[in-house]
């Protein structure tokens, strides 16, 4: 299926090559330098070229484009969310997922590869089997292996590539027992000029990181499961389970995981109130202006909570894109800092926390290149927040119970609402 | 792009590095070894030529260090096309490494093996991967698999061969190998959907348990699969329901034909099967999981059922960028054909600023397809902030996306035209020039009231520099100059004195409107046109001076022209079709939706069409594979109970509900079984032999330990979990085991479904060997038990102690692959002899379960105990030494081949299955008069061998069905009376030995008078 894979970097370098059948040159690239010449920004590089003989199908991760090489046929998703998962992998790696951490650990990085394709088709994607038979570098380890000449390759195969929870390998041990789970929200809203709603969407995901002994099975119940109108699970959660009562049961991987992503829709949030729209937390009040035949615009904007259910509004950052014509910005914070690129346009505030009694606010004026025509559009400001201890759909973990193990683990559950790609227009 | 050559320098510096390298491999120290390997993959990785160091590493692919053999078969992967003969030294490494015992050493060995594509090696290839197929570990299996598509990909000629191999792998019950082997189908023989008949409803129930990416294929093959074999549910629902009402009350005569024709469709089982067992993978985590199902139930489900995906696509939305337009993209394909799947989620599809160029177009393809009546006008406000985008290709391909709902909903036509006419005012070119292009369509339709609208586009055309803007004002012009009589001529003139730096598409069109113009108002306009046919005589372009030419004889009357001039208004001035705006998604659909080929829309090599549905479904039996029902309730009723109890005390736990319902279901099955068992007992006079070895085996089991299933006690769910709770530690013995399995066999009764649930599937899938062996094959009661006993221990030379033995034909108490034997002991003696119990044995490694030794045996007394002997499916004699307090007698036990197996049922279906995947062998015989019937046969051969007689449909054949007790191996008998008083006796089994052993024995006893 996957016959290639090229590592190439903003700069349009190929750093890291591998072949997984015959070797094809790096010169089936070249398609792909040119579709990314024209494209105006990376992110436009189409994902999928088609070349003379071979189909190039790429993603863009943290700057880096992997673009796969293929000969025939196969569903374009399958290798776009292979890409990703290989992406995952080597952020579970080295932390980071950069040029320089893939060029530092080529060896290992060649070595998962091989794991993670046989002939083009994933072999071992599950991150537990993988550490398993190659264990990430750490510095404890690097310095153990030089004097002990142990080496960081596994010489068994490992217990989950042929269990039927390939997610967990077995004898997994800890001296404190922790389980937290992460409530994690993000509202996506598309707000219109006059501050009415135009479409606004909750979408939430479960993190989990379970640091458990042996083999814990684990089920998860909610106050209010009928909130959630679509989810997707961690292979681990069992589904007919789910579809009966509305529990998550299983056994959790061990480590970090996502064991559910969710959708709230508009419609169940308040079947009482006959708006069906969702809460939004923060409000701006804008005024952008520019006159026709003036080298000045005004830009105003204030920020504040809004329907927060009395949490604070913290980590705001407003970007924007203001139109070319912008020369530079002339503009006073009431708090936060700003910064304005000239050559990129693009103004960025953090403002930080929402102080409810005084409202941040961003006010000055925009010098406009001298006798350019006013611009046609008002920028749209990008928002981003958090808002800690509260989930904004309401969701809320009613418990979580263990089976099959002894002891008694801690516990821990987090709820937190972010903004997701929230967009004002003005 | 520069060129990415490398340098002299770069190269001096490369070969003197791999000197250093090659000394460093050629050192005796690994881990020098490893560091040059390293260093050696790190230049492989960039892309750099590391073959001459080809003979220096593959000297240590036999090393000991298994970081630095991973690291060598890297390079030796890389590298062996190149470098084929050195490539061949390391060939025997690997054969070898193919018989390790570790399952990961040989899986890698075979991975290598098959990735080194050395064409010399393919029948070593083949074999390994024949012998792989076959392997006890279902990851080498896994691996196999992979490599068939490798060898088919080095050598198509072994397709045959390579065909076996699947078939094979096709049969595992490995969730594992599943989605590996259903890929090397889809590479090698994608056609051979024969293959897939028998293993499809598996397939279809192993689904929820294979790993992401085989769910991927396995999905993607069935849709293939199931539009060959099933027919079509798409009957006009909508029609049906509608209809059937009504068709009801009147009666009507005429519509019962038609009623009938529809009523008759019945969705085939196994296509529901399949729509149900994928459904649940809609809430996969993988991206490409959620839209293989939806694609299949896009092209399988009935109408009415589609619904369900559209949920999962909208969430896959959020998901990363280059999902999202894959998504995107297949739901354009739907949403043109149905429309009201994704009209409720319109909202999703709003654009953002921040997203991509291709993400937004895709978005505004899907706004327009969902346009309709009641939402036109939120969308059209939509549109209008796309409008003024800062990205001009965006805002342009708004303006189409007007245009195409303008023309679609004809009651926003005339607002959309006002709103297009506005931006003919709009600063930008693009757009502009983008709105002329679109007005221009739109005026098409309906030309008659716009005239005002042409008057300004007239007045815009010196402001419009964009060709294809330019050349559709002046078409504007020329095809309904009779509404613009003063202004057209004027825009002749204008474009007159710019002709010669007009772009083709404006002159083409310049020369048009000269034609049109001279037709209808020559005499305002007759200087202008021959000014500008001559220039067009004179261009450049071949193009225009054709056009030119053709116009000059068309429309200026000369003596050449022939009869056409007369025709010349009709045919310039012909009521021309309005353009149709439609999708660029909208023929799509013939292919397959989420494949390559519908991404790029032409078809991509290697593109599996998909077939159209049949007229008249294929042969459905096709498909049928025996489950044996006592296995089900023998899974169901007992295993899952201990079993869940035993995986938990491994370490392997499961919820509480699978507790509660699983105790509940197994009382309400009890009653069952009690009702059953009662039912048995009042038999039991009649079964005296059978029933009381039963109550035999039971009665040793109370004596040990209480049995869950006492008849007359019904203790409540709470009540029995404790019992059982106290069992789990029993469960774990080997005892235990075959004593569920002895009962099970007895017990019959309905099994619903859940019984294959994940979990229980898991708790399955976790236990050993043997018992999911005896799970697949049910073991029966023994047909016959002879009474026969041999002599183990004369009273002669046991110096009192006589010893007979004899074959009870149960099911071994102490390990399922032990046969049980009994051995009578008597003292003939007049003193009691002691400690009675069982020395030395040979050979060393003899598995043998030895009773508890017999304190004390009175004069005359006689005890019966019994033994569990693992002969090893081999009629080698079983020595021990049988001990007494002060003496040691050698006995031996020698079993007749027959006693080594164990009977199973089966049904004549599933025997004529089996018998055609095992060897055979068969001889012709005379039978002896009293057996040619069938009562003495079923005896004669019950007698012979311990095996379960098959129910058979003809009276001239009789099966006979057993496994053998150590390996499980499959043993088939079948005579069959030829004539008078011959018979063929044909004997099948993997089992080279004994299969002949058998048939010896079994000719001697229907042969003997």
């Amino acid at each position: 299926m996957i016959h290639s894979l090229f590592l190439v970097n903003s700069s349009g370098d190929i750093f890291l090559e591998k072949h997984w059948k015959s070797v094809v040159s790096r010169s089936v690239c070249d398609y792909f330098f040119e579709a990314q010449e024209r494209a105006s920004e990376p992110e436009n590089v189409p994902p999928v070229i088609p070349t003379p003989h071979h189909y190039l199908i790429s993603v863009l991760r943290h700057r880096i484009y992997f673009v796969a090489v293929i000969q025939s046929e196969v569903p374009p998703l399958f290798v776009i969310e292979f890409l990703h998962r290989v992406v995952d992998t080597f952020q579970d790696y080295f932390g980071v997922c950069t040029e320089a951490a893939i060029k530092d650990n080529v060896v290992v990085v060649y070595e998962l590869l091989e794991e993670m394709l046989d002939n083009g088709f994933p072999l071992a994607t599950e991150s537990n089997i993988l550490k398993e038979l190659i264990k990430p570098p750490t510095i404890l380890r690097t310095v153990v292996n030089t004097i002990t000449g142990s080496t960081n390759v596994g010489e068994q195969l490992p217990t989950g590539q042929l269990s039927v929870v390939p997610w967990r390998r077995t004898g997994v041990k800890y001296t404190n027992n922790e389980a937290y789970f992460d409530v994690v929200e993000e509202i996506d809203a598309i707000i219109d000029k006059s501050g009415s709603t135009i479409t606004a969407e909750i979408q939430g995901v479960i993190d989990a990181c379970v640091k458990l002994t042996g083999m814990p099975d684990l089920t998860l119940s909610f106050m209010n499961p009928r909130l959630l109108d679509d989810v997707s699970f961690h292979p681990c959660v069992r589904f007919k389970r789910w579809e009966a009562e509305r529990i998550l049961s299983f056994i959790p991987p061990d480590g970090n995981f996502r064991l559910l992503s969710y959708h709230v829709s508009s419609q169940n949030l308040h079947p009482l109130r006959s708006a069906s729209l969702v809460a939004i937390p923060v409000y701006v009040k804008h005024n952008i202006t520019f006159r026709e035949g003036s080298s000045q615009g005004r830009f105003e904007l204030t920020l504040g909570p809004k329907q927060t259910m009395g949490k604070g509004v913290e980590a705001v950052l407003v970007s924007s894109q203001l139109p070319r014509g912008v020369l530079n910005t002339n503009l006073n914070p009431t708090q936060g800092t700003y910064t304005f690129d000239p050559v990129t346009k693009l103004l960025s505030w953090d403002v930080g926390k929402i102080n409810p009694q005084k409202l941040p606010s961003l006010k000055g004026s925009m010098s406009l290149q001298a006798g350019a025509s006013k611009p046609d559009e008002n920028p749209t400001i990008n928002i981003q927040f958090k808002i800690q201890q509260s989930a904004l759909s309401g969701l809320k973990v009613n418990r979580l119970d263990m089976y099959g193990e002894k002891y008694k683990p801690f516990k821990g559950i987090k709820y937190m609402t972010k903004a997701g790609k929230f967009q004002v227009r003005t | 792009l520069p060129p990415r050559t490398r340098t002299c320098s770069d190269l001096f510096l490369l070969s003197s590095r791999n000197d250093d390298l090659k000394e460093m491999l050629e050192s005796n120290k690994d881990s020098l070894k490893l560091d040059a390997m390293k260093r050696i993959i790190a230049l492989i990785a960039k892309g750099k030529n590391a073959s001459e160091l080809f003979p220096a590493v593959v000297k240590n692919v036999a090393s000991k260090n298994i970081e630095l053999k991973k690291l060598v078969y890297v390079y030796l992967v890389r590298y062996a096309e190149e470098q084929q003969d050195l490539a061949l030294l390391s060939i025997s490494t690997f054969q070898r490494a193919l018989k390790d015992p570790n399952q990961l050493i040989r899986a890698s060995a075979l991975r290598v093996l098959s990735s080194i594509r050395v064409p010399i090696i393919v029948p070593i290839m083949m074999l390994a991967i024949k012998e792989a197929a076959s392997d006890m570990s279902p990851y080498v299996r896994k691996t196999s698999a992979h490599a068939i598509q490798k060898l088919y990909s080095l050598d198509p000629d072994q397709k045959e061969h390579l065909i076996e191999v699947i078939d094979k792998l096709l049969k595992d019950k490995s969730t594992l190998v599943a989605g590996s082997v259903v890929m090397a189908f889809e590479e090698v023989c994608p056609d051979r959907i024969d293959l897939i008949h028998k293993n499809y409803r598996k397939l279809c129930n192993l689904l929820v348990d294979v790993e992401e990416w085989g769910q991927v294929v396995i999905i993607s093959m069935l849709t293939r699969y199931a539009r060959t074999q099933f027919t079509s549910p798409w009957r006009e629902d909508g029609l049906f329901d509608e209809n059937s009402e009504t068709a009801f009350y009147e009666s009507d005569e005429k519509k019962t034909e038609n009623e009938d024709e529809k009523k008759s469709y019945m969705m085939d089982p196994d296509h529901r099967l399949l729509l149900r067992n994928t459904k649940p993978l809609l809430q996969s985590r993988n991206t490409a999981v959620v839209v293989s199902v939806a694609q299949l139930y896009w092209h399988l489900a009935p109408k009415h059922e589609v619904g369900v995906i559209t949920k999962s696509l909208v969430r896959l939305l959020r998901s990363h960028r280059e999902v999202q337009y894959i998504v995107l993209q297949n739901i354009a394909t739907m949403s043109i054909q149905r429309k009201g799947m994704f009209e409720p989620y319109m909202k999703s599809f709003y654009v953002r600023s921040t997203d991509a160029t291709h993400i937004k177009s895709l978005k505004l393809e899907i706004l327009t397809s969902l346009a309709n009546e009641a939402n036109i006008s939120t969308i059209l406000r939509e549109f209008q902030t796309y409008v003024k985008s800062q990205d001009k290709e965006f805002a342009a391909g708004t303006i189409q996306a007007i245009g195409r709902c303008a023309t679609n909903i004809s009651e926003v036509t005339d607002t959309c035209l006002q709103g297009l006419v506005l931006l003919l005012s709009n600063r930008d070119e693009t757009v502009v020039a983008e709105s002329v292009v679109v007005i221009k369509k739109l005026l098409q339709t309906q030309p008659t009231q716009h005239s005002d609208i042409i008057k300004h586009m007239a007045k815009l055309f010196d402001n419009i520099a964009v060709p294809m803007a330019r050349a559709s004002i002046l078409w504007l012009m020329g095809e309904y100059c009779e509404r613009v009589p003063q202004i057209a001529p004027d825009v002749l003139r204008k474009v007159a004195k710019s002709f010669t730096s007009e772009e083709d598409i404006v002159k083409l069109q310049t020369v048009n409107l000269a034609a049109k113009l001279y037709l209808t108002n020559s005499k305002q306009t007759k200087l202008l046109t021959q000014y500008i046919l001559n220039l067009g005589k004179y261009d450049q372009n071949y193009d225009i001076r054709d056009r030119t030419r053709f116009i000059r004889q068309l429309i200026v009357p000369n003596e050449k022209s022939g009869a056409l001039g007369k025709y010349a208004r009709r045919i310039l001035l012909a009521p021309k079709p309005a353009p149709v705006l439609e999708s660029t998604y909208k023929d799509r659909d013939r292919y397959q939706l989420g494949t390559l080929s519908h991404t790029i829309n032409t078809k991509a090599s290697g593109y599996l069409e998909l077939s159209d549905w049949p007229a008249v479904a294929p042969d459905q039996s096709v498909r049928n594979v025996e489950v044996i029902e006592p296995v089900r309730i023998h899974l169901y009723l007992y295993c899952p109970f201990p079993l869940t109890i035993q995986a938990l005390h491994q370490g392997w736990p499961m919820s509480t509900q699978t507790f509660n319902t699983s105790s509940s279901e197994v009382e309400s099955d009890e009653e069952k079984s009690s009702s059953q068992s009662s039912e048995e007992s009042d038999k039991s006079s009649s079964q005296s032999e059978k029933s009381s070895s039963e109550s035999d085996s039971e009665q040793k089991k109370k004596t040990t330990k209480k049995p869950p299933q006492k008849k007359t006690v019904k203790p409540t769910a709470k009540d029995r979990y404790h019992t059982i709770m106290k069992y789990t530690t029993l469960s774990n013995q080997p005892f235990f085991r075959s004593y569920l399995s002895s009962l099970g066999s007895r017990l019959h009764g309905f099994v619903p479904k859940k019984c294959l649930s994940r979990s229980l599937c898991f708790s399955l899938y976790t236990h050993p060997c043997p018992l999911s062996c005896a799970a697949l094959l049910q073991v029966s009661g023994p047909a016959f038990v002879p009474e026969k006993s041999h002599d183990l221990l004369h009273r002669m030379t046991g110096k009192g102690l006589s010893a007979q033995y004899q074959f009870p034909r149960q099911p071994c108490l102490y390990q399922p692959s032990m046969v049980s034997v009994q051995i009578s002991l008597t003292n003939t003696s007049d003193r009691p002899l002691e400690q009675i119990h069982i020395g030395d044995r040979s050979p060393t490694g003899l598995n043998m379960h030895c009773f508890n030794t017999i304190e004390c045996l009175l004069p005359e007394a006689s005890v019966t105990v019994s033994l569990g002997i693992d002969f090893n499916d081999s009629t080698q004699a079983a020595n021990f030494q049988l001990c007494t307090k002060e003496d040691q007698f050698s006995v031996s036990i020698q079993p007749a081949v027959g006693e080594l197996f164990l009977p199973i049922t089966m049904t004549e279906q599933d025997f004529r299955q089996e018998q055609g995947k095992l060897s055979y062998s068969s001889a012709t015989i005379t039978m002896a008069a009293a057996n040619t019937t069938s009562q003495p046969i079923s005896r004669q051969v019950a007698t012979v061998a311990n095996l379960g007689v098959v129910p058979s449909g003809q009276d001239n054949i009789h099966r006979f069905a057993g496994k053998t007790a150590s390996t499980g191996a499959v043993v088939l008998v079948t005579v069959e009376l030829r004539g008078e008083s011959t018979a063929l006796i044909t004997i099948n089994t993997e089992k080279s030995v004994m299969g002949p052993m058998l048939l010896r024995d079994l000719k001697r006893a229907l042969a003997q008078a």
